[in-house]
Order: C-alpha cells, then structure tokens, then sequence
C-alpha cells in the first residue's frame, strides 16, 4: 500500500495540475463542442436579427442617399411623421405619470389587492393588437356604445387622433410601471421615513430621495414605452381609418408604400423607425451599466 | 384585516386613485364594453361565428405556427443564454444586446423586412425557392415572423437564473463520476427548466396576438395562411362588427387564461429559483425583472 502511496506523492505536482484541469474539463466542454454551440447560436442570431436589421438600411439605400431623403420630403411621409410624434409624445408621458404613480402605491405600500392589481398591469400585454384597437371602435366607433352621442356632440374618436392616442397608450400602458415597480420596491421604503422624520414635505422626499434613486430605470422605462408608440401597428391600423395624409402613422405609411411597390420609400421610412430600436437597444445598455455602477457604489459606501 | 397596513409614507390615496382611474377608464372600461357588446349575440349565433370554418382555419394556423415558434425559441433561446452566459466570444456584448431587438423595432418594419428576406428572390429566399421551400407568404413565413417576435422571452428568463448557478453543484455531480451530458440533464437542466418554461408560455401567448409583422409575409389567404387578428380586421372591414367581437371575446378569454399561466408559472420559477441560488442573487435581478416581464 505504502509503496503504492510513494510515487503518487512524488508526482504530487503533475497531479495537483491534472487535478486543476479536471474540473474545467469536468464542469465545461471540449473546445470543439464549444466551438459548435456558439457558431449555432450565432448563426440563429444573424439569420433572426442581424439579417432583417441589416436589410432595412441596405434596402432604403439602395437607389441612392437622393432617393433616400425624398422619401422624406413627400407630403404624406412628413404628416405621417409628425402624426407618430404627437401620438407618442402625448401616450409616453401619460404612461409615464401612471407608471410613477403605480410604482408609488404598489412598491411603498402593503395592502390587500396588490397583486390582482399588478396582474390587471400586465394585462394590456396579452391582448392581442388588433383586439386592442377594436375595444374602442365598439366604445367609441359610429356602431359603439357611445357611438349615437358622439356624433351627436360631433366628438370624432374613432379614424382620428384621440383614437390613435388612446390605443398607443393602451398598448404602451405597462412599460413604464413594469420598469419601475421592482426598482423602487429594491430600494425599499427607510431613506423616505428618514426624509419625512427630518422634516421634508411629501413631494420633497419624492423629488430629492425617489427620483434620484429611480432615474436610470425611469429613463429607459420611457425611452422604451415612445419607441413602442412610435412603432405601434396593429391597434393604430384598427382605430385610424388609413386617411392618407391625416390618420397615417409612420408604420401605416410603410405599409402603403410596400402594397403599393414602393419598397426604397417604404423602406427609408422604416429605417427611421429601425434607428430608434437601436437608439432603444443602447439606451438600455447604458443604463443597465449605470445601475450597476451605482449598486456597486453603494456596496462600497456600505463597506 | 385592514385594508392597507400602517406607514408614515404620504400620497397612497392620491397615487392609488389615480392609478385606478387611469387603469379603469383605458383599459377595463373598454375591455368590458367588448364583453357586453359580444353578450348581445345570442348563444347559437356567437357559436356558429366563432366555430365557423373559416375561424377554425385560423385558429388551426395561429396556434399551430405560435407553438412551432415558441419552440423554436425554446431550444435556441436556451443555446443562445447559455453560449451568452458561459463562453466568451467576439462581440459578444453586442450579441447580448441585440437579443432584446424584437422588443423595440417596430413590427411592421420586422414585417416587410423578413419578406424581403425570405420572398423567392430575397437573401435567403432564393435559395429555399430552389430546393422547392416556399418560406414567404406559406405558413412557414407565419413561423418565421413569430419566431422573430418571441426570441427574447426565453433567453431573458433563462439568462439570469444560469448566471446565479452554483457552478459547485456542477462540480459535486463531475466529481461524483457524472459525464458533462449527465450533469446537463440531471443538475443544469432541472434548475433552468421553470424559467424556460415561462419564457416558452410569454413568447406563445405574445406569437398568438401578433399581427403587425405576419401580415405582410403571409399572405392574408382565408383558409390557408389567415390569422385569427386578421380575421378579426378583415371582418372589421367589411363592417361585420358581431362577428368581429366575438372572435376578439375568444382571443380576449385565452389571452387571460396564457397571463394566468405565465403569473403561476413565474410564482414557481421564482420559488424555484431563490431555493436554488445563493442569498443576494436576488438584488442583481430586480433590473432584469422588468426586462423579461415585458410583454
């Protein structure tokens, strides 16, 4: 036995590194099985998002930067632009004071209700475009409920802009709220009381102590709710009615354009819309990088 | 029992009053004048609209390509979390990023961007066309556009709880004499599954809804390669609003039954997931939170 033990504690060293390099072998893969893994997960990725992304701009430049700016200075493209700015800039900034306000009474207080409430969020999410449009066709359209005293009143919703904004807000509604809820419920409730015991107002404590805490995920929460807005189909195609130059969004303008063969104008449209994904993409970047910069930061201060 | 506990925190009634109206006037108010507006169909004639073949059709062909796709994104989103969460790589940051692509660009831009792809002369297309594959306007386009629209989910869901694994658990199994496929099946794959199954359910039920980016690369045929949103929209068109809400009420009933699914689901995965990862993981992921609950 002994003799046996002798030259394996004489090996020791080639062993220890053998035993080192064991377990990598042990809990990991050969390079070939590596290798192969990530080729075909990057294969799925650049035939899934690589691929179409790439085609938007090949396809929008493909007559040329001249071509490519007229498709912008056509009269309908510039109201369908200008169209897609209201709506979002009035549906972004709704969501916005109602995701603070969820975030508020769901993340600073208990009571009873809570999570049917943050189901009934979400809900807006699992309904299906189309059928988000419809909902205020047969509130609000000429064979709604409210239909007869609409037009009565001469109120127009439907196939004009209060419908458009009303479905961009009910299809962006969650964004903001499920973008702030857990980040204002990790950040718990002590820093306020100490605010409030100190003697600051309510508002105060909210602008000088919540806001800051929570401006990262705020930021992207609303970059992401306008991108969504801005490129919202479905439900706006259902309540806008298609009326060239006066209910077109940009991506109904698109649509046109590509039923119609025009595919550069249709193209350099979407293009546009593809560059605010990207600017989305990094804005979520940047600021998943920050909150992790500040976490960092106050374990330090806490160490 | 009170109602709301005790806190010194101002503004619970104004943020709560505000959050209920808002949420009652656009979205429970309009969603239950959808159920009152179907309640004036009679039983038989609302039967007979939302069995009729047509609708059956496009139920058949919903379902079938957003389970095709939802597995699709199940088995590549899992490779895709791993390979992004275990090796390092060129780009890989970019790669990561890119991941959420389909959360921010616009469907109708996805839309005729994948029928540009994948049409008979398209990038890819041409090349499927001459081994006799129509992938444009043909259910495999439907396929294609909704496994675009669902690729984040599983990825996302599946990324975090990876990144928290005890890598000890993989080293016991190793040392206990497990083979890599072994450990993979027997110790890796039991902690993720929760997870990925919620993404599997977020990126089916979202397939379901969709309709920006199919309609352009199907090719809207009644029967064949129609969409129940579509149907839905043709039938609005042709000012058939009866028949309109009472396929809506059918999307609108399973659409509750899929939020219902993914909220039990998540309750398990995250049960699920604090037993299995080390205390504080948790503090990581309230950023990442919101980002697979999305949509």
């Amino acid at each position: 036995m002994n003799g046996l033990m002798a030259p394996s504690i004489s090996l020791n060293p080639v062993g220890s590194a053998h035993v080192a390099a064991h377990p990598r072998v042990a809990t990991g893969e050969s390079r070939l099985v590596r290798w192969a893994l990530i080729s075909l997960a990057l294969i799925f990725l650049v035939f899934f998002l690589f691929m179409p992304l790439t085609i938007v701009f090949t396809s929008a430049l493909a007559q040329g930067m001249a071509a490519y700016f007229a498709a912008f200075r056509e009269p309908d493209a510039l109201s369908a632009i200008k169209l897609t700015l209201l709506a979002a800039g009035i549906a972004a900034p709704m969501n916005l004071i109602f995701g603070i306000a969820a975030a508020w009474a769901i993340a600073k207080f208990d009571f009873v209700g809570k999570s049917l409430l943050i189901t009934l969020i979400d809900l807006p999410f699992s309904v299906s475009p189309v059928v988000s449009g419809l909902i205020y066709v047969l509130l609000f359209g000429l064979q709604g409920l409210l239909g007869p005293w609409l037009s009565a009143h001469n109120i127009k919703i439907i196939f004009a802009l209060p419908g458009i904004v009303l479905a961009t807000i009910f299809v962006t509604f969650p964004f903001v709220a499920r973008e702030l809820i857990p980040l204002v419920q990790a950040q718990g409730t002590e820093e306020e009381e100490a605010a409030l015991t100190l003697g600051a107002s309510g508002w105060q404590t909210f602008w000088r102590v919540t806001l800051p805490n929570i401006k990262w995920g705020l930021l992207y929460g609303v970059v992401l709710c306008n991108a969504r807005a801005m490129g919202e189909f479905g439900a706006v195609s259902v309540v806008s009615g298609h009326i060239r130059g006066r209910t077109n969004t940009m991506p109904l303008h698109i649509e046109i354009l590509y039923n119609e063969y025009q595919f550069q104008a249709a193209f350099a449209v979407a293009s546009l819309l593809a560059l605010l994904a990207l600017v989305t993409l990094i804005a979520k970047t940047i600021v998943e990088w920050k909150a992790k910069q500040d976490g960092n930061e106050r374990q330090a201060a806490e160490a | 029992m009170t109602f709301k506990q005790r806190s010194i925190l101002p503004g619970f009634g104004l943020t709560l009053g505000f959050m209920l109206t808002y949420l009652s006037l656009i979205v429970l108010i309009p969603l239950s004048a959808t159920f009152l507006k179907a309640s004036s169909l009679s039983w038989p004639a609302f039967w007979h609209i939302v069995t009729s073949p047509r609708a059956l059709a496009s139920y058949r062909l919903t379902f079938g390509a957003s389970f095709m796709a939802a597995l699709i994104n199940l088995l590549f989103g899992m490779l895709v979390a791993w390979v992004l969460v275990r090796y390092s790589f060129p780009a890989k940051k970019i790669f990561d990023s890119m991941v959420d692509l389909p959360f921010a660009l616009p469907t109708a831009v996805a839309g005729i961007a994948l029928t540009t792809i994948y049409s008979s002369h398209g990038w890819v297309g041409r090349y499927l066309d001459s081994i006799g594959i129509k992938a444009a306007y043909s259910p495999l386009g439907v396929v294609i556009a909704l496994t675009f629209i669902g690729l984040p989910f599983v990825v996302r869901t599946v990324q975090p709880v990876l990144d928290d694994l005890d890598k000890e658990m993989e080293e016991a199994a190793a040392s206990l004499g497990a083979n890599r496929l072994q450990t993979f099946s027997r110790v890796i794959l039991p902690s993720v599954l929760s997870a990925a199954l919620t993404g599997f359910t977020m990126a089916f039920a979202r397939a379901i809804g969709e309709y920006g980016s199919v309609v352009f690369i199907s090719g809207n045929m009644p029967m064949k390669t129609e969409i129940t949103p579509l149907l839905i929209n043709a039938k609005l068109e042709q000012y058939d609003y009866a028949g309109a809400t009472a396929i809506a009420v059918v999307m609108l009933v399973f659409s509750f039954i899929m939020l219902l699914s993914i909220n039990l689901l998540q309750k398990w995965s995250s049960r699920h997931h604090q037993l299995a990862s080390t205390p504080g993981a948790g503090e990581g992921q309230a950023l990442n939170a919101p980002v697979y609950a999305e949509t």
